[in-house]
């Protein structure tokens, strides 16, 4: 997901502290920036609400490839409005970080000299128009499947946040679709762009879930902590059965040759993807990794005296303001 | 010129300019300097962009060919485009983009608000809903100039050097031409004179608190509103615009 | 690193006359720009008519330990909602 493989913290407290803590959060209370929390908890969601903002802010990158090449002004002014909703989710989701106690310039430059990750998806380049749908159709797809649980989450200010992010992202998955859509019955290359961009995003928008977490002792923490509200599984093979048929719909056909309905357990049996290529590309060998990455530092390196220079105009204006009092 | 013609032409210049400047704009997207910037930034491209398919729309409807908002954005070469040199010159750094953009909305404004009272219904509706937009845009790039220009040593060095540059590209919107004179005549356009007072008046005042110096020199570069002579820089603004319709002619999106 | 540009909250009063709301925070330099990026940020969807940005430091935040004794006491005066007292039908609309 946006936040992939994040570890929770292991937690040394006083075990009164902490049981009186998990029954506020057994009995569905939300934990708000003041309240005592352990130490782990706060830790751990600084990581994941971190990586979910990073993975906004370089989500950015592989969308905002193409709004220069966009077909009609209409699907400019689409994918821009949608591309800058990701920069506001990342902006709200930093927000929600900095009630733990941690500064956003502290996150971005964490991001930037690779100390936090940020999803494995927005590795993988946009190369064709059909992209844009397909980005929209799986990647928003999959991110809305772990989004919409997320705004129970027991700590206040990331539930609020996702409750926000939740409400604007409804028209970005419906986009992508329906670019496909326009794709699919188009010309026949139009249509063979589309499979190809299926093609290729289908098994980077699996690992997007993490792999398999059944039996890790950190998700049970995360999951106790209603940090995590489902196992990486689970929300797999809802994305599967939700997502192939809108691809039968489409006259497309999802990569997967062992792809079957199966009755007993009311989903489809699926291949996983290939996990050694999901490690790599969070190891930093995806295809695009040290391009995203390189596009973020500029963006901070050569936007340095833009900060720089209007926060000196303010403190100018306040000493003058005080000067005139 | 007949006054259709003229009226196509000058609706064109309207269009045109929201058109590269919007785009220039959204090249911003997932670059700036901060979030809060990043964000802004694709609120006034998403203004211009919108303004845009009502100019165009409205050319395309003048013309009466059948052409399109998006034919005509997508399918015309650098020749045919009608907008400002000022609008079409590479984003540079943040604030050579802010300092770009100041200067235009400054013009802009003063231009949109005269078409509010354009003799021409269609043209004065859509010139009072882009007003509204346009004065938004003036007030945060004028304040963002301001700052940059009175900020440190490096912005205030910085926004200099951007003024400098694009100072020459203001002449071209204030020098009239045939097209200007015959929608003057026709009760839509107003008198670019008089709108060069106003715009003095507003850009001085913003140059003055941000501490820069208006260049002296009045040399204006010409030849982007008449289609004359555009820069370079607009030829490979358009092969990407317009890449997908044209490699891929006849096809829906 | 330089110093960053600080954190407001901001709050906004939407199209149908409600009080001013808090919907979240973000950083600008100074109250001016703040305004103008709830602006940006915060009203892409037609949500407000009226913004408040304070710088977040300014807030006072009433201390969860004290939930008790500052919010406890007003649960024993039922008395304060209407439907403490039963009206008659017959009475009418009350």
């Amino acid at each position: 997901m946006y936040a992939q493989m994040v570890q929770s913290e292991a937690t040394a407290e006083d075990p009164e502290k902490l049981a009186a803590f998990q029954a506020r959060i057994d009995a569905g209370e939300k934990i708000e920036p003041k309240d005592w929390m352990p130490e782990g908890y706060r830790k751990t969601l600084i990581r994941q609400i971190g990586q979910h903002a990073h993975s906004e802010i370089v989500g950015q990158l592989p969308e905002g490839n193409w709004i220069t090449r966009a077909p009609t002004l209409e699907r400019k002014a689409i994918l821009l409005a949608k591309v800058q909703d990701e920069a506001g989710h990342g902006l709200y989701l930093y927000c929600a970080a900095e009630t733990l106690g941690v500064s956003r310039d502290e996150l971005t430059e964490m991001l930037l000299d690779g100390r936090m990750k940020y999803s494995s998806i927005f590795n993988y380049p946009t190369l064709t128009w059909a992209d844009m749908g397909a980005v929209g159709w799986l990647v928003d797809g999959a991110a809305i499947m772990n989004q919409v649980p997320l705004q129970r989450t027991s700590y206040g200010p990331y539930s609020r946040a996702m409750i926000r992010i939740c409400k604007e992202e409804s028209f970005h998955q419906r986009q992508g679709y329906s670019i496909m859509m326009k794709m699919a019955q188009g010309t026949p290359v139009q249509k063979k762009m589309a499979q190809d961009a299926l093609n290729r995003f289908w098994y980077p928008s699996l690992m997007m879930f993490g792999p398999s977490d059944k039996d890790s002792v950190h998700s049970a923490q995360s999951m106790k902590w209603k940090i995590k509200m489902n196992t990486n599984d689970d929300l797999r093979q809802k994305f599967v059965d939700q997502t192939v048929p809108q691809a039968e719909f489409l006259g497309l056909t999802v990569p997967d040759e062992t792809l079957r309905w199966n009755e007993d357990k009311g989903g489809y049996d699926f291949a996983e993807p290939d996990w050694s290529e999901f490690f790599d590309v969070i190891q930093g060998n995806g295809p695009c990794n040290t391009e995203r990455l390189a596009a973020r530092n500029k963006a901070w390196d050569d936007g340095a005296w833009v900060r720089e220079g209007l926060m000196a105009h303010a403190a100018k204006k306040r000493a003058a303001k005080l000067a005139a009092e | 010129m007949t006054d259709q013609t003229a009226l196509f032409e000058y609706l064109l210049r309207l269009g045109d300019n929201t058109l590269v400047l919007g785009h220039r704009v959204s090249e911003w997207c997932g670059h700036a300097p901060v979030l809060e910037e990043d964000i802004a930034l694709a609120n006034t491209a998403l203004d211009l962009i919108g303004q845009t398919q009502m100019w165009l729309g409205l050319a395309g409807e003048v013309e009466g060919s059948g052409r399109s908002a998006d034919d005509l954005a997508m399918h015309r070469d650098v020749w045919d485009f009608r907008n400002l040199l000022l609008v079409e010159q590479p984003n540079g750094d943040f604030g050579q983009t802010l300092m770009r953009q100041c200067l235009f909305d400054a013009f802009h404004l003063e231009l949109l608000t005269d078409l509010t009272r354009a003799s021409d219904d269609r043209i004065a509706a859509i010139a009072a809903k882009a007003l509204k937009e346009v004065t938004y845009h003036l007030d945060r790039s004028s304040e963002t100039v301001i700052g940059l220009g009175d900020g440190t040593e490096e912005s205030h060095r910085r926004m200099q050097a951007a003024l400098d540059l694009l100072w020459p590209y203001v002449g071209e919107m204030f020098t009239p031409d045939a097209v200007d004179d015959a929608m003057l005549a026709a009760g839509i356009a107003p008198d670019l004179k008089a709108l060069r007072a106003r715009f003095d008046t507003r850009i001085d005042a913003i140059l003055t608190e941000a501490t820069l110096t208006k260049p002296d020199s009045t040399y204006a570069q010409s030849g982007g509103k008449t289609g004359f002579r555009h820069s370079e820089h607009l030829g490979h603004m358009l092969t990407q615009m317009q890449w997908l319709q044209r490699a891929y002619p006849g096809a829906a999106w | 690193m330089s110093q960053e540009w600080p954190l407001w909250e901001v709050f906004i009063r939407g199209q149908h006359g409600l009080n001013h709301r808090h919907v979240g925070s973000l950083h600008a330099p100074d109250a001016e720009m703040a305004i103008k990026n709830a602006r940006d940020v915060y009203t892409r969807r037609n949500e407000g008519v009226s913004i408040w940005v304070v710088e977040a430091q300014h807030i006072t935040a009433s201390s969860p330990s004290d939930k008790g004794p500052l919010y406890e006491p007003s649960e024993s005066k039922v008395y304060r909602h209407p439907t403490f007292f039963d009206i008659p039908d017959e009475a009418g609309h009350m």
